[in-house]
């Protein structure tokens, strides 16, 4: 882990009773920069914070965003709860699936996207939506979604 | 109404213009008041909390013990995760201001000493708007050490989840800031006497912290005047599904639900009829689209007719919708948000998946309605915390409100052809 990442991670320690607590924001420092999380990345977190190694394995292993295995640089993630359903979110994933051929929780073979199909993501009013790194992108047509994967690089 | 949590000004999500607009004046008149005062203005009020419960939100102020040695908390939950709920993230883009005011007069009124706000990990983009905000605030002196030269000292602390629905739940919500899987505690004890790292904590959500400068500023007696007298104030509807307007829109609780959907979100796209509606979020039990008349959003107008306000989060389904793909996914997701400490939510909700498996893929016999109500009604009640309840409502309404649907899947398993041509 970078040493502007440790520094953050000894300052994020006096928010809190106990250094546990900055466990998450450590998690997501090194996804940051490993782009997935990592054993080693479990152990030296475990290390900086004083927790034992198995601690962070078992937060590591309860939160869905955290990636256990190394992803495609664009992680895709398409809605399919109820609201985006109702919108036809289920056009917008095949239609990703059939451009990238690939199909749901695989990575294209070049390692530029992963594909996945996320819970209620919080754009209901502007559904069929995708989140992709953290930007959202909504009110997509399969139009849009061509646009969209032509413009990330 | 003039929208007071989402007002149309421009740039009012900078400090500059919140202040211009009479922004941290409240706060600046609750720290000239004794804490109790606050509190009492809160309780007068009638606010009720938007996360989903409507529990009065002065009163569980008032559950906070006075004389205590051990440090308070203050969550501000922002975990906004439930199926159609997307109005927190609007206060975070919009108003964060009206939010950070309100958890430090919120802070202020019961001694506390941090504030942690809890936003959903995948609201990054939000949470990086919100820390200006917070910054800002910091700077001019409404967050920290003397606040307005008043002698009391608070922090606020953003803490980015990291996927996970049942951090919403507010004892989650403690362990998931404590560096713990996201487990339900079991109460007693409340949260009020042992919740973060042992001690006293209150949990409110986002959009009822940010009714709290409104309350000071126009008065408890003014504001209780605002909608349904046993439930009042400004409430944020959001409306998704078939309708030719989505979005989350701004108006006094008590609105009728017709009303809602036609005159706010432009009614139903080719006129369609309403077949059914979920009135707050996805746990919120189902509505016929026949049944709606006369039916208001609060918390008394959706209980006499078998619902719930919930998020407030409104799921609108035309004549054409497959009601059964609708319970499946709703299903799917209790299933997979399950965090499995409590063996009828574990199970049951993967049984539940499974039967209406069946039922949408023609393949269901008559018993397994029954069956998938038992399964149901073995999960309510018998769990830790409500995400159990909140899986077991939206299956038990649906059959209760649309058996028809599952009998007709029944007929069709029967008829191969009938079956093709139905879906």
């Amino acid at each position: 882990m970078s040493e502007t990442s440790r520094q953050r991670i000894e300052e994020l320690k006096k928010r809190y009773q106990q250094p546990q607590s900055v466990v998450l924001e450590a998690l997501w420092m090194w996804q940051e920069e490993h782009g997935w999380v990592s054993e080693e990345g479990m152990r030296e977190i475990a290390g900086l914070l004083g927790v034992p190694a198995h601690h962070v394995y078992g937060v590591v292993s309860f939160y869905t965003m955290f990636n256990r295995k190394p992803v495609g640089k664009h992680k895709i993630e398409v809605c399919t709860n109820v609201s985006c359903m109702l919108r036809s979110s289920d056009r917008i994933l095949n239609h990703i699936r059939e451009r990238l051929h690939i199909g749901v929780g695989e990575t294209t073979p070049d390692k530029k996207f992963t594909l996945v199909e996320a819970e209620c993501l919080g754009s209901c009013g502007t559904a069929p939506m995708m989140q992709v790194g953290d930007e959202y992108y909504e009110n997509l047509d399969e139009a849009k979604v061509d646009k969209i994967l032509n413009e990330l690089k | 109404m003039e929208p007071l949590i989402l007002p149309s000004i421009t740039d009012y999500h900078t400090i500059d213009i919140y202040e211009a607009h009479g922004g941290y004046a409240m706060l600046r008149k609750a720290v000239g008041m004794k804490p109790e005062e606050v509190t009492d203005e809160v309780k007068k009020s009638g606010l009720r909390g938007r996360g989903g419960a409507c529990f009065p939100t002065g009163l569980k102020w008032t559950f906070m013990p006075k004389q205590t040695e051990k440090p308070k908390y203050l969550c501000v939950n922002g975990d906004e995760s439930e199926p159609g709920t997307f109005k927190d993230r609007q206060i975070f883009e919009c108003n964060p201001h009206l939010m950070i005011e309100g958890a430090i007069i919120a802070a202020y009124a019961m001694g506390v000493k941090t504030v942690y706000l809890y936003v959903r990990g995948e609201y990054n983009k939000w949470i990086r708007m919100v820390q200006k905000a917070v910054d800002s605030a910091y700077a001019k002196g409404y967050i920290g050490q003397n606040i307005l030269g008043s002698g009391f000292s608070t922090d606020f602390f953003i803490h980015r989840g990291a996927g996970a629905y049942i951090c919403g739940e507010e004892s989650s919500l403690m362990n998931s800031v404590e560096g713990e899987r996201g487990y339900p505690r079991v109460k007693p004890p409340f949260p009020a006497q042992n919740g973060l790292w042992g001690c006293p904590t209150t949990i409110n959500n986002v959009e009822t912290i940010a009714n709290v400068p409104l309350i000071l500023k126009m008065g408890w007696e003014a504001y209780a005047k605002i909608g349904a007298p046993k439930h009042p104030g400004p409430i944020l509807v959001g409306v998704s599904g078939h309708v030719n307007r989505p979005g989350v829109y701004e108006m006094p609780t008590g609105v009728l639900l017709t009303e809602i959907i036609d005159k706010y979100a432009g009614g139903v796209p080719g006129n369609k009829k309403i077949k059914a509606v979920i009135p707050g979020g996805s746990s919120t039990m189902i509505l016929r689209g026949e049944n709606l008349t006369g039916v208001t959003m609060d918390a008394d107008g959706l209980k006499a007719a078998g619902s719930s306000v919930g998020t407030a989060g409104m799921i609108v389904m035309d004549e054409d919708t497959d009601l059964i793909r609708v319970i499946t996914r709703i299903t799917a997701f209790y299933h997979h948000e399950s965090c499995g400490q409590c063996t009828p939510c574990r199970e049951g909700t993967g049984w539940m998946h499974k039967i209406l498996k069946r039922f949408e893929s023609s393949e269901a016999t008559q018993a397994d309605i029954d069956l998938l109500l038992d399964v149901a009604n073995n999960i309510e009640g018998n769990t830790i915390c409500a995400l159990g309840d909140a899986a077991a409502w939206p299956v038990q309404s649906m059959i209760k409100q649309f058996r028809e649907e599952f009998e007709r899947r029944v007929l069709d398993a029967r008829a191969p052809v009938a079956a093709a041509a139905g879906g």
